[in-house]
Order: structure tokens, then sequence, then C-alpha cells
């Protein structure tokens, strides 16, 4: 295949992907998008395989069974409620594969230096791209190689990192070694310093030793960062993992890997912006971890966290006509969304409104109670988004809240000295009725009380979140 | 411990401190229940509706206080009742120790702890057990039932082939328990409701029930807060205002429910003599302060009077008693929480806890000691009221001013962040070779691109989102597959490395995202 066909190949795939990321706008068309990918992900490989400068071809045949067969066997595996952890693995092999093609492109300019002028001229491929450059395009792609690196790697091991919180297999609390960001600030620093002496010509040693310091960052980075706000920071390496994309791209002239990547990152730019509007909190702040200072003392709650036995919910719901379920992390963690969706079948069926309210980051991912909820078959047309729903509270006769904390929080709104003042909350403590379901009388994650447990509408339905809807299903 | 309800002494009245529900309610609490056989007739329980909920029925009343340890009653006991009393018996009523000092002594001579219904501190804790919220609420709900009884017309205005009604116009002086509770009756009626109440903080409360605050322009206000929510006497200045706007108001009230009271005085008189002479025949008043003077002057306490002008106005004091099935039912369960909080182990033993806010207010005599009146509570009953900032109404033209404002701010940015990131490409295609910028161009329009489309994507579809975009950033594969024909042996086995984990990528973000959308199903 020539030049001109696979470049012809790219655009198409080009168009593909922007088709295919457009699409996600609907719930039907996104069914159809997802084809639009894997539709150009196949014109973009087959073409690449098939186009001048490709050889090992048995090599690549293997390589495509196997991945292909790890790739199908996990995505057939998983759980929904893994795909947090999922996301964050799959953001690492970016990362790494980044990592090693840009080693790859080292080694080989360094090969391709090294020959004479008539050798030169006879390589093709990639090689001989490299050899017709300039001084100055070899100084350039030199900071591209170096670059793609740096984020593939600190890609890699912050991934890594957050798949192991988000697995549970990381103790998910924000912990960091003394000397804090500083010594990230100390790594980022000395890579600037490798950076210039690998374009003056220092080795590839320069290169690795900037890799293990852009290791150190990224673990050290996400370490520091609290299971609650993961969502963020999977966003944030999404976009990475997007930026390292359009970096290779530069380093082997190909615009197809920059146009995907540029997409790729600015869709978890993106993604990470709205989570982080949705918890009024700086990109900043969410990444050094920690919440902002409080500004004075806090309000004192008045009043008690009153029980309720699952019986008592029961009767509540059933005299409602307009029942709201917002659904959080806890629903997640007791496997609670089949259970939820029996109880809003049986609501239904008695012909009462049922609605889901989901806050932006509720979950440990972006969307993942929608995912969670579509799994156990809730219809999608029922769950709303908090700016939908938010004005509906004052008109619901009762709201379940189903382990979430912070974002029902009225300290938000209510009390400026609250380290959340100005979060976007749900305002479920508006209905008539509140029903909370969690397994204790603990804070949230942002470790400040709630002042809605104490409200004199609430009601407090303790115990695992399953077990709970459970009893309820059972009550009707 | 046994508990036990005898039958109120006080002529005709209704109400009983024990229903068969809560005795069942409190026989859960590990107690045993008495009553004294036709406690409950005139609020329509029999003994038997007892009997079957497991209480025992005992003859009289004497009977019942040598049977029980603990006696609940709804009216303040009559010396004979004290007398009763014995040593370490507990009695729990209301009481009124400030009013009756001579039987609080009476009662703690003999030995026996009181436990008043009518101190239990106004905390949020103590709600269930706030038996004066409680009766205050059935108050202000038949105040206005025996002012329609009275009213010769409808509530509700109604346009019928007869001929048109105009709605009634309703007045609630003082918005507590009992003035919310007519303001949400009258309205449901239909009637035109309006509000009066000395403290400004309420206005919000009246609007939400439905009715219209009467606004009075002054000055000083009162903060309830500072007298755990109950009205306190105004200035002269204040009351001469306010007596004024009743006077404007009086020839177009048809009902004025009064409900004003400041606690330890006599009520205050705000609807005067030629207030009332001012109404139209056939209106009514119901002044549910009769009891402690009452707020009209013209009212008789206990007694319906007719004024000369035809205004009928309503003095009863009984008006819980006279919806006994009702009022039975909320005191019951107000003891019964009180009931509750005294047995924190649920096994039938009581615990007189001193040290709890609640019960140490409303103990009044304990152990041969008189314990009134209280210390003030740990807890305020509300927080102390924010002044509220008044936010200003923009004029048309104002409001004009602030978009351009803001368009001219969003201009600005939107002009700086061109030209800066213009210069920052200028200062790049200044030493970059061509071949850069040609790649560079695709990247700067592929980010563009990127956040118009991803602005698009459905909230709900993050997670499929995330998933897409990871397939999608498998494209470095590309990379490998550029790289893994090379001679070098290293740089083979990376590039095959690197295909092969990206392939992974690609295929399990593209499955998975399939998966996942093939689970989002439409109702």
């Amino acid at each position: 295949m020539s030049f001109g066909l696979v470049s012809a190949a790219y655009v198409a795939a080009a168009v593909l992907f922007i088709l295919s990321l457009g699409g996600l706008s609907g719930h039907e068309s996104a069914k159809r998008a997802v084809w639009y990918g894997i539709a150009g992900m196949a014109l973009a490989v087959g073409a690449t395989v098939l186009g001048p400068g490709v050889g090992n071809y048995v090599v690549i045949a293997a390589m495509l069974v196997i991945g292909s067969a790890i790739g199908w066997y996990v995505a057939k595996k998983v759980a929904m409620t893994e795909m947090p952890q999922l996301v964050a693995a799959l953001h690492s092999f970016v990362g790494l594969a980044a990592v090693f093609i840009g080693f790859n492109a080292d080694l080989e300019l360094t090969r391709v230096l090294a020959l004479d002028e008539a050798s030169r001229q006879a390589l093709t491929g990639f090689a001989g791209v490299l050899a017709h450059k300039t001084g100055v395009e070899i100084a350039i792609l030199k900071v591209e190689v170096f670059l793609g690196v740096f984020i593939g790697a600190v890609t890699f091991t912050g991934s890594i990192v957050a798949f192991g919180k988000l697995a549970g297999k990381v103790d998910g609390k924000a912990r960091k070694l003394p000397g804090g960001h500083g010594l990230n600030a100390g790594a980022a620093l000395l890579s600037l310093v490798l950076l210039v002496l690998y374009v003056q010509g220092a080795g590839i040693w320069a290169l690795v030793a900037m890799t293990l310091l852009a290791f150190f960052i990224g673990y050290h980075l996400i370490m520091g960062i609290g299971g609650a706000d993961m969502p963020v920071v999977v966003s944030m390496l999404n976009s990475y993992s997007g930026w390292a994309a359009a970096a290779i791209g530069f380093t082997l002239g190909n615009d197809l890997l920059i146009v995907t990547g540029a997409l790729v990152g600015s869709s978890g730019a993106i993604l990470s912006y709205i989570m982080c509007k949705a918890m009024n909190r700086s990109f900043i702040s969410v990444i050094l971890g920690g919440f902002g200072a409080t500004t004075g003392p806090v309000m004192a709650i008045a009043g008690e966290q009153i029980a309720i036995d699952a019986d008592g919910v029961a009767t509540a719901l059933e005299e409602a006509d307009s029942v709201v379920i917002v659904p959080g992390y806890g629903m997640a963690v007791a496997q609670a969304q089949q259970s939820v969706s029996e109880l809003t079948r049986r609501l239904r069926a008695k012909g009462k409104q049922v609605r889901f309210a989901i806050h932006p980051v509720a979950g440990r991912l972006p969307g993942h109670m929608n995912v969670l909820l579509a799994e156990a078959r809730v219809p999608y047309d029922i769950v709303l988004e908090m700016d939908e729903i938010n004005e509906d509270f004052a008109k619901t006769d009762a709201v379940i809240v189903i382990g979430s904390n912070d974002i029902v929080n009225p300290a938000a709104q209510e009390d400026p000295n609250s380290p959340i003042a100005g979060m976007p909350v749900l305002e479920v403590w508006k209905a008539k009725q509140v029903f909370v379901s969690k397994r204790g009388q603990g804070t949230g994650y942002s470790g400040i009380e709630n002042p809605l447990f104490y409200k004199d509408n609430t009601r407090m339905f303790y115990g695992d979140a399953k077990a709970s809807i459970n009893q309820l299903v059972q009550a009707f | 411990m046994r508990i036990g309800a005898p039958k109120e002494a006080f002529p005709g009245e209704a109400r009983v401190a024990m229903t068969p529900d809560s005795a069942v309610a409190l026989q859960k609490l590990g107690h045993t229940c008495f009553i004294e056989a036709g406690a409950g007739t005139a609020a329509g329980i029999s003994d038997a509706a007892y009997a079957a909920a497991g209480v025992s029925v005992v003859p009289d009343a004497a009977a019942l206080y040598v049977a029980t340890d603990v006696v609940t009653k709804v009216r303040p006991p009559d010396e004979d009742e004290v007398q009763r009393l014995r040593q370490g018996q507990t009695l729990i009523s209301f009481f009124w120790p400030a009013q009756n000092s001579s039987l609080l002594e009476l009662a703690s001579t003999r030995g026996a702890t009181v436990v008043a219904m009518d101190m239990v501190p106004r905390i949020s804790r103590a709600q269930k057990m706030d038996a004066l919220s409680s009766m205050a609420n059935i108050a202000g709900y038949r105040a206005v039932i025996e002012a329609g009884n009275h009213f010769g017309r409808f509530f509700t205005g109604q346009v019928t082939a007869a001929g048109k009604v105009p709605p009634a116009k309703v007045l609630v002086v003082g918005a507590g328990v009992a003035g919310l509770a007519a303001i949400g009756t009258a309205t449901s009626l239909g009637a035109i409701t309006y509000a009066f109440d000395v403290r400004p903080e309420v206005a919000e409360q009246i609007e939400s029930m439905g009715a219209q605050f009467v606004f009075l322009e002054f000055e000083e206000a009162q903060d309830g807060a500072a007298t755990g929510g109950y009205a306190a006497p105004s200035s002269p200045e204040f009351r001469e205002k306010q007596l004024a706007k009743f006077q404007e108001l009086a020839p177009e009230i048809d009902i004025v429910i009064t409900t004003a009271l400041i606690p330890g005085r006599p009520a205050p008189k705000l609807w005067t003599a030629d207030m009332v002479e001012a109404m139209k025949p056939g209106s009514v008043i119901v002044d549910l302060a009769a009891e402690r003077g009452g707020n009209c002057d013209l009212t008789v306490p206990d007694e319906k009077v007719v004024t000369e002008n035809g205004v009928t106005i309503i003095g009863y004091t009984d008006f819980p008693s006279r919806m006994a099935a009702q009022a039975s039912t909320l005191y019951s369960n107000n003891i019964r929480h009180m009931l509750a909080d005294l047995t924190p182990n649920k096994d039938g033993v009581i615990v007189h806890n001193m040290d709890d806010d609640v019960i140490r207010g409303a103990t009044v005599t304990h152990q041969g000691a008189i314990t009134y009146p209280p210390p003030p509570p740990k807890i305020q009953a509300i927080a102390a009221a924010k002044p509220k900032e008044k936010v200003r109404e923009f004029t048309p033209e104002e409001k004009r001013a602030q978009e351009a404002e803001a368009f001219r701010g969003q201009t600005k940015t939107q002009v700086g962040l061109l030209v800066a990131g213009g210069l920052l490409i200028a200062l790049v295609g200044a030493y970059a070779p061509a071949s850069f910028m040609a790649h560079f161009i695709v990247f700067a329009l592929a980010c563009f691109v990127g956040f118009q489309v991803i602005w698009s994507v459905s909230h709900s579809l993050h997670t499929p989102l995330m998933a897409v975009t990871n397939a999608i950033s498998g494209i470095v594969v590309l990379g490998a597959l550029l790289q893994v024909g090379s001679s070098h042996w290293l740089v083979t086995a990376l590039a095959a490395l690197s295909f092969l984990i990206a392939t992974i990528n690609i295929v399990g973000g593209f499955l998975v995202t399939r998966r996942m959308l093939a689970m989002f199903q439409k109702s």
C-alpha cells in the first residue's frame, strides 16, 4: 500500500474517531458510535501493517492474537463495579507502551546517526524518516521523545497506584513521603535538567534516569490523593495517556497519532474539569490532596440521628407518590444495585414515580453510577443528573440516600465555614422525608459531619445497603 | 414498671393519657399498663379495646393509684389526686408549676416525682414529647372548624349559576404552632388567609403555609432565639403600630383567630372593642388565649358571646378536648416518648436521669424536693437568627448594564487568551522547522475539535466515554508497528511488547464499551 493510501486511511480513521466520540451524546447513537471507533481502529492498524516500512509480520500476528485474547477475556470478565480499576489499568498500558516506543525512537536515532551517509540513504521506514532529519529537527525530536517518555512514565505508575487504590489493594487514604510535594517538584526539576543534557547530546542514560524520576512522580503524586478523589485522578490519567500518544505522534511524524492523542487528551481534561467543578475545588487542590482550609468554626449541629427499621421505610414509601433515589459509592461497595433495581420495579409497579439523582462525583469514576444502574436494568430515562432534578426535591415525597454522604450535605450551602462550602450538592433535605441507608454513624470522605442526618425529616436506616434494601423489597 | 392512666377528674375533659396503641408501645419497653374503667369512653375508646391491647382495667381511680408506679394524666391533678400519690410514685401530666405552687409543695411533701409535660424544653430532641405543641396544633385546627361552624358563609370563593360567592378573609394573630395549624386549615378550606406575628423570622413559615404575612414597617425587631422561640412583650411604640394596622384590617376581615401568648404573663390585648365594632355582622372571632384572659377585649372564657353588631366571639378553652380522639392519640404518644426516654435500656426499669436536659427540665419535684424552675438547658432551643442580607432587586437598566459588563468581560478574556495563544504559537513558529509546524497545526485543530465534541457528551455516558477513549488511545500501536520492523533486536522486542499491551487496550476497551452501552435500556 502506498504512502498516499495509508494517509487516506488515516484521514478516514481520524474522522471515524471523532464521530465515535461525538456519538456518545445520546444513549442510542452511542451504540452505533462504538462501531465507528472499531472501524476506525481496524482501518488505521490495517493500513499501517500493509503500508511501507513494516516488517516482522510473524511477531505482529502473534502479538495481535495474544493481545486480543487477553483484551477479550478482560472485557468479558470484568464486573461493572470494577470498571474504575479496569480503566485505570488500561491507562497504565498506554503509558507503558508510550515509554517503550519513546525508548525505541532514541535507540533508532542513535543507530541511524552512527551510520554513514550512503547507508542512511538506503534506510526505509521509521529509520528512513529519521535519516532525513536536519539538526534542528533532531533537537525537536529529542524533546518530543523526552516528553512522550515522561508523560508515559507518569501515566504508567500513576495508573498502577490508582488501580491499586480503586481495587482496594492499596490503602485508599492519602499518603505522602516526608517532603511531600517538594519531592515531586524536585524530581520534576531534575527531569528538566536531564532534558537539557539529553538534547545537548548526553546519551540514553539521561532518558533512563528521567524515566525513573517520572515513575517516582507518578507513584508519589497519586499516593497523595485520597480514594474519593479518584474520579478526578482517573480522568486526569486518561488525559495524560492521550497527551503521551500525541507526543509519540510528533516523534514518529504520524498525524493520526497526534489527532487521536489530542482527542483523548482533551476528553480527559474536560472530564477532570467537570469533576472539579462538581466538588467546587480547583484542579490544583485535588492534585495536591486535602480539602480547602476552613475560615472559621464550623456550625454546631443540633438534634439527633433517629433510626428507623425496614417496616417504617416501607410504610412511608407506600404512602409516597414520588420517590427519588440517590446512590453513591456505598451502593457500589455493597453491590446493592440489583436490589435497588428490584425495589424500583416494585415501586413503579405500584404506580409511583421513581427517579434517580446522580451527582457528577458519585462513585469512583465519572458516570459510574449510571453504568451500575444500567447493568441492573434500571431504565436510563429515569436516571437524572443533578441539574435536572435538584429543583424537584421540594415536590418529592420520599428520598432514599444509599451510600452517599458529602454529595447530599446541606452544610455546603448553609455553613460558609464548612470545608465543602459552595460545593454543588443534591438538595435532598427539601423533600418531605429522607431515608439514609448507611452502615454506621461515621462521616464521609471529607471527614465532616453531615447535618442532613440530624434534620427532622431525616430517618437513618442503618445496616449494609444490600441487606437493608432487600429487607425493604421483602416488606413490599 | 406499672404504668396507669386514670379517668380525668376535670368536668368535661374528654381526653385520656393512654390509648391502646400507646399501651402496646409501652409494653414493648418492658412496662405493664393499667387503665381506670371508663377512662377512654369520652374519647371513643372502650374498656374492651384496652383489654385487647393487654391493658389491665382497674375499677376506680383509688385502685389505680395503688396498683401503679407511674400515673399518667392530661389535666393538672387536683388536691385529692395529689394526696393519693405515695413516696417514690411518679406522676406525668400537665402541671403548670408556676401557677400551681401549692400543689407543687404538696406533691414534694408526698415524696412523689412529678414530670410536667408543659415544662419539656423546646429543643429538637424533645419535639416528640412536646405536648404543648401537639395540643396547640389541635387547638389551631379546631379553632378554624369552630369558626366555620358559626360563620354563615363559604370559606372558599365560588362562581355558581346562582351567583358569585366571595372567599372568606381570615386573619391569624400569632404564628406559633396553633397559629400555623390554623393558617394551614384555613387555607386548605379555601379562605384568603393573613397572618401576623411580632417575630419577623416566622414570616417565611407563614408564607410556606400559604398565608400572607401582615408586614409592619418597624425598625426594632425581636430575636426569638433569646426567648426560646416564644414571643416577648413588645415596646409601646410597636404595639401602637400594630393596633393601627389591625384597626385598618378589621372592616374587611371575616374571621379572626388570635393565638398570642407571652410565657408567664396574661395574654396581650390585641383585638380591642373598637376593632370588634368595626367588623361586619356575622364575623367570627376565635380567641385561643381565652384561658389567659384573651387577646380580645370582649372575650368571655369558656363561652360564646354575640356582640350587638352581630360578631360572634368564641372563648372556649377546651379545644383539644373537643377533639378527644385525636388529642388522646397525640398526647399519649408524647407520654410514650417521655417514658421511652425515661427507660433508656428498654427493660421496664425507669432511670430518672437528672443530667438529661429534657428530663431535668420537665421534672418539677423529685425525691421530696422541688426542682422547679430548672436551670437553663445546655442546648439553645433555636440557633440565633442571622441578620438576613437583603437581596437588592435590580432595575432592568442595571440588569442590562450588568449583562453588557459580563459580555465585555468575556470578550476581554477570550481576546486575551487568543492573543496569548497566538503569540505562543508565533514563538514556536519562529524557531521550529516547517515539518514540525505542519504537525502542530494538526495537533491544535484536533484539540479544538476534541473540546467541542466532548462537551456534548451526555453525563451519564462518561464511563463509556472513558472506556472508548482508552481504546482509541491504544492508537500508539501504530508507533509500535512502525518500529517493529527494525533491525535492532532491542527495538523489535520493545516494539513487540508495546504492540501487545496496546492491543489489549484496544480490544478490551472497545469490547467493554460495547458491553456497557448494550446495558443502557429505555423504560
